[in-house]
């Protein structure tokens, strides 16, 4: 199967889903749908530092929180139209991944996890301080943001539908971006930075502006997240969370383009389904994890690409 | 004489308590092949990692085609026209050979801050990594995965992509380091092909290859340049001969 082929099948099944499960009832399953392709975003914009760039953030929360926050706090003070707080989400998460990559970026490797770790938290403490917008408790959105265009993001199904089609076209600007100069360039100070600055590379720049990109994309995440759960708090910007979105990423497959996609959906998936049995959940995702870390060390997209034969899932 | 490409003037670097740079003064003209020998832990590596930037001098300037270029990064000096290799072999093991050279050729062509077009869909730049590649002796070999190459050829790859750079200057650290003769050999015939069309700054053990190759030599000793000259007046040098060269100097 060609990469082509496989990707148009999982757009055809992403698009049949939401009427299947209306057909038969279960909406609630077009909810949680929303919250995986979310997180797929997340996860992805992660993998493009981790698994493409080699830059192991562990504070990706920061500009998830970020986003999401952006659109809760301007749709308090009034400010409901998705044109304006999206892209708003967007720039602010970019431009706090541009200050914090511009002083991570100077340290390598346990030190630039230190850093962004801790800069996330300096973030989730700062959002507990802001007493206005409901400190530790979080804020809840009074409505979803409103798009126009005689779309109401207020129907599951629709906002379903918005969130796959701006995570797919996010996806595909990835696949694109890793394949131009851009991506090609990052991924080759992944394999030897050293020589790429003996080649003439200013690293630091192309690496700064990766990380920046990557925080942009988890902005818009949180920006959705935030819409679709209709409330947000200091837990999106904890470490906590920076390290389930750093589980995904290598449940999925560091630096496979779906190695994101496929973490969260496997992550929330064990999550939705053993929490139903215990409160003790995460002991289960922590036996896969070690599994996969064990036996699977390309994650998920590293074994379907030695099932269905290197091409279709090929590394970047 | 002409105005010397590369001017070094009195560079110091201490580690400690260790002078690994005392005061060295050097000067190569402009397509002169110069050696820099010396016996181990002379401080010849620590003088390439301060002459290409990657290690920032205690004292000193370094001169390049008249420019203070002292305070430059490495990538800004690559830029200008000086680069280097290395003595362990550092090159994109998990790239084939083509793509290796046109990282490079990519390094040259301005910005690479470009999302939209596949990189593959660059026919120029990978016909100038061709050439590069048939340039250094791989020819035949661009498919193959750099990590998967024969230790002489990795060392080829090496220096191609110095090369690559199209740097007038070019800082080589021991580029025949680890070759059997016949390797060692295509390495020399590499560097005697560019001779006069670039300068070279040579470090290397290699005492065939040291006087087949240098107009001119230098002789590092504890961090101290303590003779330059022809190969001819470096082999008739007492102080060198005691310091160094020993009973190995070729007649």
């Amino acid at each position: 199967m060609t990469q082509k082929g496989l990707t148009l099948g999982v757009l055809v099944v992403l698009v049949a889903f939401p009427l299947a499960a209306k057909h038969w009832d279960q909406l609630f399953y077009v909810s949680f749908a929303s919250r995986v392709l979310i997180y797929a975003l997340t996860a992805s914009s992660l993998n493009l530092i981790l698994g493409y760039g080699g830059m192991v953030s562990f504070g990706h929360a920061a500009f998830l929180g970020t986003g999401a926050y952006t659109v809760a706090i301007l749709m308090t003070e009034g400010v409901t139209s998705a044109w304006a707080s999206w892209p708003l989400a967007v720039l602010i998460s970019a431009l706090f991944a541009l200050a914090i990559g511009a002083v991570s970026l100077r340290t390598r490797g346990v030190y630039f996890i230190m850093i962004t770790l801790a800069f996330a938290q300096m973030t989730y403490y700062l959002f507990i301080s802001m007493r206005a917008y409901g400190g530790e408790d979080g804020l809840n959105l009074a409505q979803r943001s409103g798009f126009g265009f005689g779309l109401d993001l207020t129907s599951d199904l629709t906002f379903y539908y918005m969130v796959l089609a701006i995570v797919a076209s996010s996806l595909y600007l990835m696949r694109r971006l890793l394949q131009a100069r851009f991506g090609q360039v990052i991924q080759a100070i992944r394999q030897n930075e050293t020589r790429m600055e003996a080649i003439g590379f200013p690293t630091y720049r192309y690496k700064l502006i990766c990380f920046t990109i990557a925080g942009g994309a988890a902005g818009l995440s949180g920006a959705l997240l935030a819409n679709q759960s209709g409330f947000v708090s200091p837990n999106l910007l904890q470490w906590t969370q920076s390290g389930t979105l750093m589980v995904m990423v290598i449940l999925g497959g560091v630096g496979y383009l779906w190695g994101g996609a496929l973490g969260a959906l496997v992550l929330l998936l064990l999550e939705e389904v053993l929490s139903g049995y215990t409160i003790h959940w995460q002991l289960g995702l922590g036996c896969v994890l070690l599994v996969v870390v064990l036996f699977a060390r390309q994650g998920i997209a590293g074994m379907l690409a030695a099932l269905v034969g290197e091409r279709s899932f090929e590394r970047g | 004489m002409a105005e010397p490409l590369l001017r070094v003037e009195r560079l110091h670097k201490h580690f400690g308590g260790v002078l690994a740079t005392n005061s060295v003064d050097l000067s190569l003209a402009p397509g002169e092949i110069h050696a820099l020998i010396g016996p181990n832990g002379a401080g010849k590596t620590t003088l390439i990692h301060q002459l290409s930037g990657a290690l920032k001098p205690d004292a000193g300037s370094i001169f390049f085609d008249g420019r203070d270029v002292t305070r430059l990064s490495l990538h800004e000096r690559v830029q200008l026209g000086m680069a280097r290799s290395y003595q362990i072999t550092s090159i994109f093991r998990g790239a084939n050979v083509l793509h290796n050279f046109a990282l490079a050729v990519l390094a040259r062509r301005g910005s690479s801050v470009r999302f939209w077009q596949p990189l593959t869909h660059e026919r120029s730049l990978f016909e100038e990594a061709r050439t590069l590649a048939a340039e250094v002796g791989l020819s035949g070999r661009e498919q193959v995965i750099a990590g998967t190459l024969a230790h002489g050829e990795q060392r080829q790859l090496e220096v191609g992509l110095t090369l690559a750079t199209g740097a007038r200057l070019l800082l080589l650290d021991e580029p025949l380091a680890g070759l059997g003769p016949e390797e060692s050999r295509r390495v020399v015939a590499l560097i005697a092909a560019f001779k006069g069309a670039r300068t070279v700054l040579l470090v290397e053990h290699d005492m065939d290859a040291v006087f087949r190759l240098a107009d001119a030599v230098s002789v590092l000793d504890s961090g101290r340049v303590i003779a330059s000259g022809t190969p001819q007046s470096i082999r008739d040098n007492v102080e060198v001969k005691r310091a160094y060269l020993g009973e190995d100097l070729p007649a």
